[in-house]
């Protein structure tokens, strides 16, 4: 299930989508799927899996400290994909973001097909390009995966051109030079890089989707973004409603949703 | 990255896998350092700075009562005589000054053992970068002199309490300082791994090792060494001297890792010994790592080995065979260590203690035989290791090892 599918619903209604990101296993397995489904029943379009990782270098503080946390409690590889099942068997487009050496480690292939047998949308690949990446565009060519690579406000127009024809689903645009974590101000980097993308679309052909991420904590800051992409990324704002909640699960679930609700208002007040 | 459309693939390692807001920097890089390596005034200029500030060429060393224990003759690359005291300023003033040429205000690096910071530190200090240091919280404490010289040399040491506390750590932490900074900053990175162009930018600014050694030995000896070795961590001290050497197919090539408490347990940094094929820090290499892709932490005596990755040229040396790879653990560095002080008078750095061991096995398997050794450190900034190790500080402890009797 691609997220074009999301993309057609939230463009008919006239607004951009949600995207909300959590870490498999955070806090726990079990946990991240409660939290996961709250986030789709109080309005993500689209949900991001995240699968915690080592060595995590495109990510701040809070999302190390929740992808550290994963790992000390013991999750795997086949903990995200059972994560991705239960969270897509709500009808949400799930996509599953990862740093690239624990797929090559389970198989591209066999990950690709794992993940597609578990209804999962595609990959977000914070460290792969596409022009590093000729095996996992073979493996979700194959099986209709959706492959979104990242640009940054540093890509020249070449590698911009280069990297949103190989995407499916989604561009996804960093809004900032750094790495995740929520900011206080929305950057003035992703308007201009969100209309260099698209008009290199446009000269594509494609109408692909543009989402923003990096650094959107509430519905204000999702409003501003949301008036210029396709979709409004929220990460570590998630993380750290949990974070906060110190393992009280009922008032970590609420803030979830709260911020889900706020966030959610923004997108459709742009 | 599987296919050979990127430059900076050694067969099938190597590549560039690092988040897209750093690829355009790294091509730019790219194109500076060949533009650089292909202009007379850059190539004179890191020569000088190399010859008058740092001391190179190091000496070529006949280790007499070393070789007469060893039953081999072994000569030994004096780079532990080199300003800050190891191979290392070899890099950081080539890629200092390219970081000039770049129009670049700011250096950052990270480091285990330290050496690499202070060598850094001082490459900023001398041509006015500022510096800053990242170094995981483990390693200050396992380094704390070296912490101390980088801030005495005025750049600022940022304790890194992420992950495991330790060098691949404080690399992480570099990259995230890095994505956020690029504009204004060079990252000075410690060996000849990670993303291209750094295995290939590394390697060429310390390869005037095994180019010195190779010419230094045929006029000592008249003929090549039998074997060449060095101590492997991420690899820039061993593929500096092996570089010189590659086509010379009669020259035996030996790297030895840090076996830690030996490669059967889980604590050591053997990675191509003991590691798969992985992804790492930008390229794909050896990573010591569980089903699951996560790097598992890695476990030496000397805190510039306790890497679980290598570098990718590494990899693919091993791979077709051109040089051997082989563990020595902790004990074994150790004892070489005292020995080569006991006989020659020369105390090395840790990492460098695990090529003399080696070169010691060597000599066992070839009696007779001609093996030069990259000396690339030397180890002042190890006394506390050592002196706990041997109980030094214990007047009435005595060296208890089997070889430094
Ligand atoms: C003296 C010395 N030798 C060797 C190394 C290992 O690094 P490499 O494998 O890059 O030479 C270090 C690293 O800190 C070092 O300080």
């Amino acid at each position: 299930m691609s997220t074009a599918k999301a993309f057609a619903a939230t463009r008919a209604e006239g607004r951009a989508a949600l995207v909300g990101y959590l870490p498999a296993g955070f806090p726990t397995v079990e946990g991240s799927i409660e939290a996961l489904k709250a986030m789709v029943d109080a309005g993500c379009d689209i949900i991001e899996v995240g699968l915690p990782y080592s060595d995590p270098v495109m990510d701040g503080p809070t999302i190390q400290a929740a992808a550290h946390q994963a790992l000390e409690g013991g999750v795997h590889t086949t903990d995200v994909l059972r994560t991705v099942e239960a969270v897509a068997a709500t009808g949400t487009p799930t996509v599953v973001m990862t740093y690239w050496n624990p797929i090559e480690r389970y198989g591209v292939d066999r990950f690709a097909a794992d993940l597609a047998s578990a209804g999962g949308a595609g990959l977000i690949t914070p460290d792969l390009t596409p022009d590093s990446g000729p095996e996992w565009i073979a493996a979700a060519d194959a099986r209709d995966l959706d492959k979104i690579f990242l640009i940054a406000p540093s890509s020249t127009d070449e590698r911009l051109a280069m990297t949103t024809a190989a995407c499916r689903g989604f561009v996804y645009a960093t809004a900032v030079m750094g790495v995740t974590g929520a900011r206080a101000s929305t950057s003035e980097l992703a308007g201009p890089l969100v209309a260099r993308a698209r008009r290199t679309l446009e000269e594509q052909g494609s109408d692909l989707a543009i989402g923003v991420g990096l650094g959107v904590s509430n519905g204000q800051q999702a409003a501003e973004v949301a008036s210029y992409a396709d979709a409004v990324i929220v990460g570590s704002a998630f993380v750290r409603t949990l974070l906060d909640a110190q393992g009280d699960r009922a008032v970590g679930l609420a803030a979830l949703r709260a911020l889900t609700e706020d966030l959610a208002g923004g997108v459709r007040r742009a | 990255m599987s296919g050979t459309t990127i430059e900076g693939s050694y067969g099938e390692f190597g590549g560039r896998f690092m988040p897209e807001a750093l690829i355009a920097e790294l091509d730019r890089l790219t194109a500076v350092w060949h533009e650089a390596m292909a202009d007379a005034d850059f190539i004179g200029e890191f020569d000088r700075m190399l010859r008058e500030y740092a001391g190179v060429p190091s000496l070529l060393y006949d280790a007499t009562r070393l070789s007469e224990v060893a039953g081999a003759r072994i000569l030994l690359k004096r780079e532990d005589l080199n300003h800050t005291g190891a191979h290392k300023i070899r890099n950081v003033l080539g890629q200092a000054l390219l970081a000039k040429r770049m129009g670049k205000t700011r250096m950052i690096a990270e480091t285990g053992a330290g050496q690499h910071g202070v060598a850094t530190a001082t490459a900023a200090a001398y041509l006015g970068l500022d510096c800053v240091v990242y170094m995981g919280e483990l390693d200050t404490k396992r380094q704390a002199l070296n912490v101390a010289r980088m801030r005495l040399l005025g750049a600022e040491v940022r304790a890194v309490a992420s992950g495991s506390r330790t060098l691949k750590d404080a690399i992480n932490e570099a990259i995230r300082d890095w994505v956020a900074s690029v504009e204004h900053t060079a990252y000075c990175f410690g060996t000849a791994a990670g993303p291209h162009p750094f295995p290939a930018m590394v390697r060429d600014f310390c390869r005037g090792i095994g180019d010195e050694a190779r010419a230094q030995c045929l006029e000592r000896t008249g003929t090549l060494p039998d074997v060449v070795t060095a101590c492997v961590g991420g690899g820039s001290n061993a593929i500096g001297l092996f570089t010189a050497f590659l086509d010379d197919a009669d020259v035996r090539i030996v790297g030895f890792e840090a076996g830690g408490e030996g490669v059967d347990t889980p604590r050591h940094a053997a990675t191509i010994t003991a590691g798969e094929v992985g992804v790492l820090h930008g390229a794909r290499t050896y990573v010591l790592q569980d089903a699951d892709g996560q790097t598992i932490e890695s476990h030496s005596i000397s805190a510039g080995l306790d890497y679980p990755g290598v570098g990718p040229e590494h990899a693919h040396l091993a791979k077709t065979g051109r040089a051997e790879y082989r563990p020595i653990t902790d004990t074994e560095a150790m004892d070489a260590l005292a020995l080569l002080a006991r006989t020659e008078g020369i105390i090395c750095a840790i990492e460098s203690a695990h090529a003399v061991a080696g070169a010691l096995k060597l000599a066992k398997e070839a009696p007779g035989s001609t093996i030069l050794v990259n000396l690339s450190g030397r180890g002042d900034k190890d006394m506390e290791t050592t002196t706990t190790w041997f109980g030094l500080g214990d007047p009435a402890e005595t060296i208890s090892s089997e070889a430094a009797r």
